[in-house]
């Protein structure tokens, strides 16, 4: 595997590759190689020795570095200004059982956001600008690094979950915002998953700037330690806010919350440690041979999407995001029920047999998939990035 | 003066045959060709440039959308969409052989779920029309541009608008959550939905501020937040616009947010004064009106945090509302900022920049002394906490001179936007009034891949074809 240092020589690599026609594998640490396809290509580049903070202006709110910094590095650099990354992006690594330190070029190509996502918007929302490669050797940019920006189309938007079929970056500003003071989390037990999104859905709907909804049901919620002594399900809803705000707000709501049960106050260091599980969704495990779905849907329809499937689940975003892990063979049912509910889905994970053969992510309807691949045909005219990694032959 | 294409002779030519086209889709009143009812939408925000269209259609659905695309698409006729015609930067500046397509008449709201936190409106439903629509339910719909009175949201996607409170909620593109567009072949398309995010590639990303050149936006799917317990706002005031930029950083340096964080210099000051008497600082420099949400209680606390920052700049007053109606005082000015400035001169451009915050004393200097240079007043409002700068420069319209100085002004204005490490423009769109200075903030190869990915969905380039990018010789634009 090649693994340029400079961006010069990533393009120059690139540009070899183009030459010769070869697809090539696009990656950073490598820990989502399991996601969605596999990638068969005679060449493979890593962006991991493109690595450091380029430019950090805490009062400015952005933060640029090149697309292989580990993404520890980046917030390491922020908590020392009382900042963090605001789409609160996951480590999957555990759930899809490649260990290792996501880059921020990973997390930025896959989209991929945590339990925030709901109030901060989603990685890709951050993404202020981007220094590119694109599938000829070509550098190019788009965006910049102040706040607002709409000069020009937004390739940051395209770039950010194409999964390197498009482009791969080298660089990526983003917007960051201050770490909140403090964490509170209400919780209450013993709901069902319907009872449980009317109760996020009351809670998101609240003047209180509710961070965090998510359910789990019993077995997940035991596999998290500060949650297995509810012996029971659990709806969880998060306040991120100075300490005063924090007590004021989580007592306001459990008051207003009434109805639906009574609500028990974690504090801020287990609240911390419990939303950390839920963005890297540890309470589920994946059993050799099983497979992993993230389907996103309008909230009110996550609990349908759960009883359908009938796999091991929770619902984080207020009910609109359901994780599943089960029988490859649910794959029909998963994307039909996900379907049905005017969602979509994503196998994030699953046996090379399943990967290979199935769609990963809903297929576009004609019209959208024709103007796709012209859009590709733009990017990457020999189709050597990443081949097959979001579609067979695309 | 920008150029405009050519118009296409052949297409003049069969004027007769394209109306007879859009009589057919459309009910009798859906077509306008009569020169005196042409004139409204000959301009819009940017109204030094003016030309009548060749006709405008009205459709009420997206099926009469479609079905004109698709008329427009077999001629070869170019068309611009249309909201309310407030676009600042000529985005819908129309072509003597193109048909302007006004969504105004889209104007339902088709969808309001509360438990969802989402609605599903047309394109022609206004900006504040959404926020009205589910107020009552302690709702609201958070990008909020100066123009929210009358710009209709298909506009606010077509340009990403954002507003004086995205600092928080971020602008358009943040909070949309689906579109149904129509591509210039007649396809009606639905991309994403009432959930979040895209499993396949960003259409949604792409489209949101592609300014008409894309797809033409039909209905809109975006999200509602429930608004805060409370806000309230303070105005600080300071000796000099170099102090002010110093208090601004403090502020987010101490890890407080306000909802809006807005910067005036001493012309606006004044202008805005005088407009709205809301109890201005006359005497300083530059004044910021910060703008904090919650409880009584808790915004108490962070007006004292702030005044607290804000005292080592030595501030000349601070005056922390006392009621919603002073709040409410203390906006009409900013707000008002455009009518005030209108009040003081013939005409004004507003410009809209992007800087580093850290560069707003040296940037501000420099537009005093090109302000000095081109004999021209310029008042600045500035969103202070994100960056993004809009200078009022001031002229007369009737005064050929004066007008062409003020272009060259404005434009020398975003290039020093740009040297400083911004862009040329923060949430106005480029139009047809920035389309020329793409140059200084792209490459010809990087201008030419945004040229292509146009291709990809309009290969003929009847969509809006004059405006974002500099024309070009050949193809495209000039065919």
């Amino acid at each position: 595997m090649s693994a340029p240092a400079t961006e010069a020589a990533l393009a120059e690599a690139i540009a070899d590759a183009y030459a010769a026609k070869e697809p090539v594998l696009v990656q950073g640490a490598g820990t989502k190689h399991g996601m969605l396809r596999p990638v068969q290509a005679a060449r493979s580049l890593s962006t991991r020795n493109l690595s450091g903070i380029t430019l950090y202006a805490p009062k400015e709110l952005v933060i640029s570095a090149r697309a292989g910094t580990p993404i520890t590095e980046i917030k390491a650099a922020l908590a020392e200004h009382g900042q963090h990354l605001t789409a609160e992006p996951p480590d999957l690594s555990d759930l899809l059982g490649v260990p290792g330190n996501q880059t921020l070029g990973g997390i930025v190509a896959t989209n991929l956001s945590g339990p925030r996502r709901i109030v901060a918007g989603a990685m890709r929302d951050q993404i202020l600008g981007i220094r590119a490669v694109d599938g000829t050797g070509e550098i190019f940019h788009s965006g910049g690094r102040v706040l607002k920006n709409v000069t020009g189309l937004d390739l940051c938007k395209l770039l950010s979950g194409s999964h390197g079929t498009l482009g791969i970056m080298t660089e990526i500003t983003l917007k960051i915002l201050p770490a909140p003071e403090q964490t509170g989390t209400l919780v209450i037990p013993g709901l069902d998953a319907t009872a449980a999104v009317a109760t996020l859905s009351a809670a998101l709907g609240s003047p209180y700037g509710v961070s965090g909804a998510a359910w789990l049901p019993p077995d997940a919620a035991a596999r998290i330690p500060e949650l297995a002594g509810f012996n029971a399900s659990v709806a969880l809803m998060r306040i991120e806010e100075f300490a005063a705000s924090v007590t004021y707000r989580t007592a306001r709501l459990a008051q207003d919350l009434q109805p639906h049960g009574r609500a028990e106050l974690l504090g801020d260091t287990i609240s911390r440690s419990v939303w950390r599980s839920v963005r890297d969704v540890t309470p589920l495990t994946v059993e050799p041979g099983e497979a992993v779905w993230r389907v996103s849907v309008r909230p009110s329809a996550g609990p349908g999407i759960l009883a359908a499937t009938g796999l091991r689940g929770f619902l984080d975003w207020g009910g609109g995001l359901v994780w599943l892990v089960g029988d490859p063979a649910s794959h029909p049912a998963v994307t039909a029920a996900a379907t049905a509910a005017k969602g979509i889905w994503t196998l994030m994970h699953a046996p090379d047999s399943l990967r290979a053969s199935a769609d990963v992510i809903p297929p576009e309807p004609p019209v959208l998939a024709a103007i796709g691949r012209r859009v590709k045909a733009v990017m990457d005219p020999a189709g050597i990035l990443n081949p097959g990694r979001m579609a067979a032959g695309a | 003066m920008l150029a405009l294409p050519e118009p296409k002779a052949d297409i003049l030519a069969r004027r007769d045959e394209i109306v007879a086209g859009l009589r057919a889709i459309l009910p009798a009143s859906g077509v306008i060709t009569e020169p005196l009812r042409l004139k409204p939408y000959e301009t819009d925000g940017l109204p030094a440039y003016r030309q009548i269209p060749l006709a405008v259609a009205l459709p009420e659905t997206t099926e009469q959308v479609a079905a004109v695309l698709k008329l427009c698409h077999s001629i070869g006729v170019r068309v611009i969409p249309r909201g309310a015609g407030t676009s600042l930067s000529g985005g819908a500046t129309p072509l003597a052989d193109a048909v302007v397509l006004g969504l105004m008449r889209m104007n339902r709201i088709l969808e309001i779920d509360y438990a969802d936190r989402c609605a599903t409106v047309q394109a022609g439903v206004t900006n504040i029309g959404i926020t009205q629509a589910v107020a009552g339910n302690g709702f609201f719909y958070a990008p909020d541009p100066s123009s929210q009175l009358a710009c209709m949201i298909g506009g606010n996607v077509g340009m990403n608008s954002g507003g004086a409170h995205c600092l928080k909620y971020g602008v358009t593109a943040n909070n949309l959550l689906g579109l149904t567009a129509v591509t210039i072949e007649g396809d009606i398309l639905h991309l994403g939905g009432n959930h979040l995010d895209a499993a396949g590639y960003d259409w949604l990303g792409l489209i949101t501020g592609s300014e008409g050149m894309l797809v033409v936006v039909t209905e809109v799917m975006v999200r509602i937040l429930r608004g805060p317990e409370g806000a309230r706002a303070m105005l600080a005031a300071f000796r000099s616009n170099e102090i002010a930029g110093q208090c601004v950083d403090a502020i987010i340096g101490s890890g407080i947010i306000p909802v809006a964080l807005e910067f005036m210099d001493r012309p606006a000051i004044h202008a805005c004064e005088a407009f709205a008497h809301a109890g201005y600082p006359l005497d300083a420099e530059a004044m910021l009106i910060i703008e904090v949400e919650g409880s009584v209680a808790e915004q108490d606390d962070l007006l004292d945090r702030i005044k607290r920052l804000c005292e080592p700049f030595e501030p000349l007053s601070m005056r922390v509302s006392q009621s919603p109606e002073e709040s409410l005082a203390i906006w009409k000015g900013r707000k008002g900022a455009f009518g005030a400035v209108g009040r003081i001169s013939p005409d004004y451009m507003c410009m809209d920049g992007t800087i580093p915050t850290s560069r707003l004393p040296e940037v501000l200097r420099r537009i005093g002394e090109m302000s000095d240079q081109y004999g021209l007043k310029v008042a600045n409002i500035f969103h202070a906490g994100d960056g993004n700068l809009h200078p009022l420069v001031m002229f007369d319209a009737n005064d050929p001179d004066s007008f062409h100085r003020a272009e060259a002004f404005g434009a020398d204005i975003l290039k020093l936007c740009v040297e400083v490490g911004g862009c040329l423009t923060g949430e106005h769109g480029v139009g047809l009034e920035k389309r020329d200075l793409m140059r200084f903030q792209f490459s010809e190869p990087e201008l030419e891949r945004q040229r292509r990915l146009k291709d990809a969905f309009d290969p003929a380039w009847l969509l809006n074809p004059a405006k974002v990018f500099p024309l070009q010789d050949k193809p495209r634009q000039a065919a």
